[in-house]
Formats: C-alpha cells, structure tokens, sequence
C-alpha cells in the first residue's frame, strides 16, 4: 500500500475511452487493479468512499459494543469481547490503509467522519442496553457483514481485496462469539431467555437492512458489479442471510419478530414480511437512537488525543534534528 | 476544525516473517510518528494471532515503485524465454526423477 | 480464614485485574488507532494474567471457588490490590505513566517470581514476565515521547506524576504475611526490586526529562482491602451482572 504520490499523475487523462476500455477489460479478465494504474475516476471516487465508510463502520462499530466490555459478565467472556472489539478497530485500520493507497489521507478520512460528510454503517446506531446485545451483534451484525465482505475478498481492486482477506480470516471467530452468548442465554434462566430474546426483537430488522436498499432502489448497483466491486445484489444477500440465520434462531428456540416469515418449500427459501424503508431512511438520515452520541464520541477521542499525536510528532522531530546535528558536528 | 490544521503522521509499510520460515512479506501499513512506534505498532496492529517472528517497518515514502506503464518492457521479455524452465528439457523417463 | 499464599495469590491477581480493567476502559477511545490497538492487546495480557492467578488462588483455597467467583462476588474490603492500579484511567499521560511505573516494577518481579518455590506461580510469573517486558518498552517509550513532546505534553505527564508517585510506595510494602513466603522462597522480596526500578525510572525520567519527586509520604492500604473511593464504582461497573443475576451461566 504505497507509492501514493503517483496517483496524482495519472488523473490528468482521467477519462480517455481507450484506457477506460483497457481498464473495463483487465477487470473482466479478473485482473487485479492496483493503486499505480490507471483508474477511471468514478471507479477511484466509488471505492475511497465504500472502503472508507467500511472503515468508518469498524471504527463507529466499537463503541456500542465497547459499551460492555467492562461490564461483561465473566472473565472469559471480558476477555473476548475486548479481543473482538479490539479486532474492529485492526480492522477500521487495514480498510483506511487500502483507502490510502487511493491518494486520499487517514487525516481526510477521520475528517469526513466527524463532520458527518461520510456515512457509516446505520446499525451502530443503535443502543447496546442489554447484554444479549453482545451476542446478538455477533449472531446477527457480524453474521450479515461476514455475507457482504466474503465476495468483496474477491473484489478487483487489489489492496481492498487484501484487506478484506485478512478481516474475515479474522472475523470467523466473532460470529461463533456471538451466537455462543446468544445460546448460553437461550439455554439460561428464564430472565437470560428473555433477555436474548428482546435483544432478537430489537435487532433483526436493523440486520436485514444492512444489506442496504432493495434493488429496484439502489443507486449504485449496476456499474458496481461492472467494476467487480460488488458482485451479488443487496437482495441476493439479504436472502442468503435469511436463509442462514433463521433455522438457527428456531434451533435456539427463539422467535423472529416479523409474523410473514414463512419456509417457501417450492424455492427452498425463507419469506419475510416488508421491511420498514422508512425507519432506515430516518437513521441513515441522522434521526437514530444514538447517531449524535456515537459521532461525539468519535469527536471526543480524536479531540483527547490530539495533543498526544502533536507531542509524539514534535519528539521525531526533535530526534531527528538531534541526529541531524550530530551527523554534522562528526563531519 | 483541527482536523484540517492537523499534521500528517507519517504512514509506515509493515513485513512480516512468519512462522513458516518463509522471507517476510509485505502484510499492510499503518501510521506511526517514528520507525521505534511504527515498529510497536506493528506488533500491536499485525500479530496479534501469533503471525510472526520478525517484523521490518520502512517508511513508504522511502519505497519506489516500478510504473505500471512500463509493465510491458519490464516483464513482457521474460515470457518467451521457456528455457528458464526445467519442463524445456527432455530427460528419458527410465532417469528418473531430476 | 485466609492463607498467606492464597492471599499474596490474590494481590497479584487482583492488580492485574484492577489494571487491566482501566485499561480497557479505552477500548475505542485512544488518542490514535494504533494506540487504541496497543492498550487493549496490554489490557488482554493483564486480564489474562489475573484468571491464571485467580485460577490459582482458588485451587490454594480448595473451597471451590473459580476465577469468576473471586472477581465477581467480592466487596472492596476483600480486594487486595494496590491503590495505584484503581485510580481512575485520567488522561493518555497518567495512564501511560501509570502502565510504565507498574510494569518498571511488575517485569523485575516476575522475572524473580519465575524461580518460586510454588511451581503454578513460577510458570504464571514466565509467561507474564514476556508480556510486562513490553509494556515497559511500550510505556517507556510513550513517557519519553511525551515528556520531550510538546509544552502541554510535559505538563500533563508532570501532573500525572506529581498524581501517581505518592502510589508507588505501596507497591515496595512487605508484611507478615509476604515476609514469611518470602523466606520460604515462594513469594519475591520487594527489596531486591528497588535498586532495577530505580535505575529504570530513572534512566527513562532523564530521557523524559522529567524530574523525579523526592520519596516523601505514600498512600497504603490497598494490600489490607483498605480502598479509595474509586474501588467501589469499578466494581459496580465490573460485577454488575453477576450481581443482578445470581447463580446464572454466561
């Protein structure tokens, strides 16, 4: 992930047809695109904006969880989460590398955030008020990211496809994680049954929706999976999810909050009732249960600690003129 | 808003040595305000799961990289020299292995 | 009644817990990414260290209490911990700072406790021993950097000093119950760690430029279950579940 400075170069012919078509070309071929070729510019502006919203979400997304970790109610369980969470922000860290590889800075990244200019994924703004929300953020959120970012392993360009590589290697224990919780509850006093199943109640519709609008409304669909950034459609894998996560709900003995869903035998699919657009146009809107909490914590972290970055640039700098001055004084 | 006065830290390519006794590999970047930080951070940030065995951390302005509009001329002439390769010569089957 | 093993046990379980609490009390809210990352990989290896410890404590005590028992189902009173580790996170100055006195402390001492008479504590103190290696490094470090920082940065790590050094006197405390584990050749005789702490505060302090306070009164009580008012609260936080819902698996 390097070599930013080359980028700048190549936007002077941004939009020749002939290198548009070798480009369209390579990526049909399945060949990887890297940071130093010649990108059409939409392509570069789709995808610093879905790697770093996806960054943005990791980063956002430790802090309902954060919210239990010194709460959790064992060690054990302390320790994982706080390994998870932890993960998260490894995570946000390897997608803004691979937005930086598109010439744009951490910095300009965090900015974009805490002005509200760039988005996040909705479902963290949603409160963690039980525990079972631990698990099911684990069952469900990280169930439905795991569907979205496995075909994005295979996405065309090279330092995005890396990373997402990496992430869900990394991922496979977090669902496990959650689902583990959810069923420890499940199988617990009556309190823990009703617990878990509250927690089911309040997030399975915002688990549905972050696979983002029905087809027939997304705006980016088409030339996204052109690209090969995204190669199955919101609904495609909405389904696929459904499809996975409701016999182990029913294995649970837990109860989906939607009265339509029905197994259709003739397609071997589960059916759900409509979702409610409305109620995630509001949140992306800015009209959720926490979105100013999560963006001023954001705000707070990065404010605290900017005298802590300004001192550790100001020591290397100071150790470089010192080093500087005694290489001379040698001479 | 500070974020637009704040200055850059300096972003760090981090390889990695793993277990397999393999030569380290480039595995990300990060961002670190000296090589000593940049190195503890890439202990943090990339072997946390027991990756490695040894780390190397290079600032990525001091990286150059080959132009991917020479890829032709630099790795184009390669291609037709078969006789690199051990499959351009024949060896009786009754040798062996070789 | 409480052995002198079972007790020294649970003082160090205790302050890797107590620590490893505050710690990851900035999971999501570091100064940078990266730090975030690296104070919670150092909140792991506490928490780690205090299950081992408390695993063992309970197994000393044979009344079958676990890990979870010993961190969830007791009141301040019955905690062993030093003062310095519960005072609350403050800002990234104190709490490096904090991590740095301990571990200046805690590396030398595992290093000894590693050769303990009691084979489960001297296998605990090697691994955990790797572990406050770094932390001392990854403190070390930052106290340097933020002392030769900026002005602000200066000043806040000399506040957090002038905050944290009257709590760095119980970490050196022996009593009887110590004294009599020490000879015995199981616990480690906090004398013999003064003279490496000294030369590690001082060599980073002079790299900080940071002067040392003079070794004039110190707080005690933690080791005796005599806390401060922040005990309380992180106990609040830490054993609210179990508390609210006794005798339930999770």
């Amino acid at each position: 992930m390097y070599a930013q400075a080359l980028n700048v170069a190549e936007k002077a012919h941004a939009d020749d047809p002939e290198l548009r078509a070798r480009f369209q070309s390579r990526v049909d071929a399945e060949e990887k695109i890297e940071p130093n070729d010649w990108m059409p510019e939409g392509y570069r502006r789709t995808l610093v904006r879905q790697i770093s919203q996806h960054a943005h979400s990791e980063i956002v997304g430790m802090l309902p969880e954060g919210n239990w970790i010194t709460r959790a109610p064992s060690l054990k369980r302390k320790a994982a989460l706080l390994a998870k969470v932890q993960d998260e922000g490894g995570h946000g860290l390897y997608l803004y590398s691979a937005a930086e590889t598109l010439g744009v800075s951490r910095e300009e990244l965090v900015g974009q955030l805490l002005t509200g200019k760039a988005k996040y994924s909705s479902i963290f703004n949603y409160p963690t008020p039980s525990w079972a929300d631990m698990g099911m953020i684990g069952w469900l959120v990280d169930g439905a990211a795991i569907m979205n970012q496995i075909p994005l392993c295979r996405c065309s360009y090279g330092p995005y496809a890396r990373a997402m590589i990496r992430i869900c290697k990394e991922e496979s224990f977090h669902q496990r994680q959650g689902y583990e919780i959810v069923m420890t509850l499940a199988r617990g006093t009556p309190a823990q049954k009703k617990m878990a199943q509250d927690s089911l109640n309040r997030w399975w519709w915002p688990a549905l929706m972050m696979f983002g609008p029905s087809d027939r409304d997304s705006q980016h669909s088409d030339q996204n999976m052109a690209w090969k950034i995204k190669r199955f459609s919101n609904d495609d894998l909405r389904q696929k999810f459904i499809d996975a996560t409701v016999p182990q709900g029913h294995f649970l003995g837990l109860t989906f909050p939607d009265p339509d869903l029905r197994f259709n035998e003739a397609t071997g699919h589960w059916e759900h009732g409509p979702i409610d657009w409305s109620e995630f146009n509001r949140v992306v809107r800015g009209e959720g249960p926490c979105n100013r909490e999560r963006l001023k914590a954001r705000q707070k972290a990065h404010d605290d600690g900017a005298w802590v970055r300004e001192a550790a640039l100001a020591h290397a700098e100071k150790r470089a003129a010192r080093k500087a001055a005694a290489k001379i004084a040698a001479e | 808003m500070s974020e637009m006065t704040e200055k850059t830290m300096p972003l760090w390519e981090v390889f990695i040595r793993s277990r397999t006794g393999l030569s380290h590999r480039h595995c990300g970047s990060l961002h670190a305000p000296d090589a000593e930080m940049a190195l503890q951070a890439a202990r943090d940030v990339y072997t946390r799961r027991g990756e490695g065995l040894s780390i190397w951390v290079v600032p990525s302005s001091a990286i150059t990289a080959s132009d991917p509009q020479d890829k032709d001329a630099l790795f184009e002439p390669t291609a037709s020299k078969i006789y690199r390769h051990p499959t351009f010569y024949e060896v009786p089957e009754e040798v062996g292995h070789m | 009644m409480e052995t002198p093993l079972f007790t020294y046990t649970l003082r160090l379980a205790d302050n890797a817990l107590v620590l490893g609490h505050r710690l990851s009390e900035w999971c999501g809210h570091g100064p940078m990414l990266e730090e975030d990352l690296a104070l919670a990989n150092m909140a792991l290896d506490l928490i780690g260290q205090a299950r081992n410890l408390y695993s063992h404590a309970g197994a000393i005590e044979g009344q079958g209490r676990s890990e979870d028992d010993l961190a969830y189902l007791r009141d301040c009173p019955d905690w062993r911990n030093i003062l310095l580790v519960e005072r609350p996170r403050g800002d990234f100055a104190f709490t490096i700072l904090r991590q740095f006195l301990y571990a200046a402390f805690m590396h030398p001492y595992f290093e000894r406790l590693s050769a303990s008479k009691d084979e489960t504590l001297a296998a605990i103190a090697a691994k955990s021993v790797k572990e406050m290696a770094y932390h001392l490094r990854h403190a070390g470090e930052w106290v340097i950097r933020l002392g030769d920082g900026t002005e602000e940065s200066a000043a806040r790590l000399k506040e957090a000093l002038e905050d944290l050094w009257p709590f760095t006197g119980e970490m050196f405390e022996v009593d009887g119950v110590e004294r009599a584990l020490i000879d015995a050749g199981i616990a480690v005789d906090p004398a013999a760690i003064r003279p490496v702490w000294d030369a590690t505060i001082d060599h980073v302090f002079g790299e900080a430029l940071l002067a040392r306070p003079r070794d004039g009164w110190m707080q005690t009580g933690g080791r005796r279950g005599e806390h401060s008012e922040h005990l309380g609260h992180l106990l609040a936080d830490l054993q609210f579940m179990q508390r609210t819902y006794p005798g339930a698996t999770w």
